[in-house]
């Protein structure tokens, strides 16, 4: 189904938002990870302000669908994405990674309403999630699950025991969403311990397995849809995105993994995404 | 002397002595647990037979769950059921579950504040013949440095039976030590359980030194207490079954009445249920203190009562240490 023009507008200019507050907050934080939170936006924003049944006034909602997040280090991202949503004033970002923040720097769940989990080390996220699901599915509730992974995590034996427990117990309400950005801390993904073929890797496991442009708002709705759809076993969406997207400098390049700009290069890179707004504006005039 | 409101069974000092493993009492545990609340779940590594989770699997096949040897997905799966409303119980042995998985005990159940309950069975030298892999001794250490975690170690199958029960009614994540040999059976349905409350076995008119123990090795204090008693030396013996949260007071009070403590555990004695009992007493009422357990070496292959004598852990090395801390006052 073709996305309204409209909401796509509106979401793209969610987007660039989002990344401009992330270059912002992380400049503020002095530490953390960057390419990450900015090749993840879009992903963030279709699910926060399109995909997800939830309510930011009442993040315990019981119904609520789940946003696991796996690779807790890009939730710079989630933490811009859920303060854009209302979960909390954006002023509160300012305290990421400070001290008595409730913005830990990586995800602590008891920390601050919304997170479902709290993650950092990698490789676990899916079997939580799993779990998640198939309390749902023991409770006969209708809500869903979603796992946002890394790539580099694929690397992590415990990814693939969950993806081998997830197929054999037909975990239809869990829709994993793979971050295939092709970088890692100590390089790209195919150098340090390769992961392709992927796609075939999952198929093999049982999984129903999409291939999608992450910075694509319409594929990341449809895909999810499709994900709905299948009923015989676990989706899981890879999606293709570019690390650093938006920030020329800091796009594809692995170094911007675990860093985050000094005060010139945020400089910078706001202008990038600025100039970037703009440009999306004057496109959908 | 033994003390009677503990309700010991009367045959403790007889060879009669039903022996039964510990980690019958959690399989027992588990079917009531999930009889009294629905929500109790049992997730099991390959080991249902060994780790007595069939019985509950047969019982409530629809919450019982097969993980293949996947500890560390098994406990992270826990911690999203734990999150969920959920009382999952993962069973495997200690060596492997909180031992391969400790990684993703401490942060997705323990820091994340999920209600799991861990049962490691197998735990202690005297698995025997499997050898040193399969015999977890750094069990206690490394699940009690974790912040919120409960940690309960039966004497026998009725105590583990209790503390199953009750570890489905605590809140937040718990630690439940199983062995695998045949334990002696010294307490009773009527014995008081209550986690976090130490219980007096045994105390004599005069005791000089107080044997704090958990685990196997509780009925080993108490053949050691009533050996020494008729060598005219009064102990007081407590089975400190909860080794976190401990229970300060009544260990505070055996310190100041005997001012001598021995501990006494099937486990390494660096960062054991000893070493809780010296970094509580060292701040309060430093006393002087023996230590039965491991001695920094892993454990082999052999027949259980052996291992337990050669790596210095019966009945005499207990009566050992009592005279040992007794002369250190």
């Amino acid at each position: 189904m073709p996305l309204h023009e409209e909401k796509e507008k509106e979401l793209e200019e969610i987007a660039n938002k989002i990344r401009a507050t992330i270059i912002e907050t992380l400049e503020h934080a002095g530490s953390g990870h960057s390419a990450g939170p900015l090749g993840m936006t879009d992903v963030f924003t279709a699910f926060y302000f399109h995909i997800l049944n939830h309510d930011p006034k009442n993040p315990d909602w019981e119904d609520r669908d789940r946003l696991i997040l796996s690779n807790g280090h890009i939730v710079p991202v989630r933490y811009v994405t859920m303060a854009y949503a209302g979960y909390f004033p954006l002023e509160e970002l300012k305290t990421l990674r400070q001290i008595n923040s409730r913005l830990q720097g990586h995800p602590h769940r008891g920390s601050l309403p919304g997170l479902e989990t709290t993650s950092g080390p990698l490789g676990s996220g899916l079997s939580q999630a799993c779990g998640v699901a198939l309390a749902a599915r023991l409770d006969k509730k209708k809500h869903r699950v979603y796992c946002f992974m890394s790539d580099g995590e694929q690397d992590a034996g415990n990814t693939w025991e969950a993806a081998m427990f997830a197929s054999k117990y037909k975990l239809n309400n869990l829709t994993a969403l793979i971050d295939r950005n092709n970088i890692q801390i100590d390089g790209y993904t195919e150098n340090v311990m390769p992961l392709e073929s992927l796609k075939e890797k999952y198929e093999s496991f049982g999984w129903h397995v999409l291939e999608i442009d992450g910075h694509n708002f319409e594929e990341i709705i449809d895909a999810v849809s499709e994900a709905k759809a299948i009923y015989e076993a676990p989706t899981v969406i890879i999606a293709h995105t570019i690390p650093g997207k938006g920030v020329s400098f800091m796009e594809r390049d692995y170094a911007w993994h675990g860093k985050t700009p000094n005060k010139e290069e945020a400089e910078k890179a706001l202008k990038e995404i600025r100039t970037l707004a703009g440009k999306i504006k004057s496109e959908h005039e | 002397m033994i003390n009677k409101d503990a309700k010991l069974n009367s045959k403790i000092f007889s060879d009669e002595t039903e022996a039964i493993p510990i980690r019958n009492g959690y399989g027992d545990g588990l079917v009531v647990a999930g009889e009294r609340d629905e929500n109790v779940v049992v997730l099991c590594a390959d080991l249902t037979e060994s780790t007595r989770s069939e019985a509950f699997a047969k019982k409530f096949p629809e919450r019982f769950f097969e993980f293949g040897v996947a500890e560390q997905n098994m406990a992270a799966v826990a911690s999203g059921l734990g999150i969920s409303g959920k009382i999952p119980f993962i069973s495997s042995y200690a060596s492997f579950s909180p031992g391969r998985n400790w990684e993703q005990i401490r942060t997705t159940i323990s820091y994340n504040d999920s209600n799991v309950k861990i049962a490691g069975s197998h735990a202690g030298i005297s698995v025997g013949p499997d050898g040193a892999t399969h015999q977890a001794v750094e069990d206690i250490a490394t699940t009690r440095v974790m912040a919120n975690m409960t940690v309960i170690v039966p004497c026998d199958a009725n105590e583990a039976k209790k503390a199953t029960v009750a570890a489905a009614k605590i809140w937040g994540p718990v630690y439940i030590r199983l062995a695998r040999e045949k334990t002696p059976v010294i307490t009773t349905d009527e014995t008081p359980f209550t986690p976090g409350e130490a219980l007096i076995l045994w105390e004599s008119k005069k005791p000089e030194a107080a044997i704090i123990a958990c685990g196997t090795l509780v009925q080993s204090a108490l053949v050691a207490a009533k050996e020494l008693e008729e060598d005219g030396i009064g102990t007081i013996v407590v089975n400190n079954h909860t080794v976190k949260p401990m229970d300060g007071d009544t260990i505070l009070r055996v310190a100041k009445k005997t001012g001598a403590v021995v501990s006494v555990e099937e486990h390494q004695v660096a960062g054991g249920m000893g070493s809780a009992v010296a970094e509580f007493l060292a701040g309060r009422h430093p006393t002087p203190q023996e230590f039965i357990g491991l001695q920094g070496v892993f454990g082999e292959s052999g027949p259980p009562e052996k291992l337990i004598k050669k790596y210095g852990m019966d009945v005499s090395d207990i009566k050992r240490a009592v005279k040992k801390a007794i002369k250190r006052k």
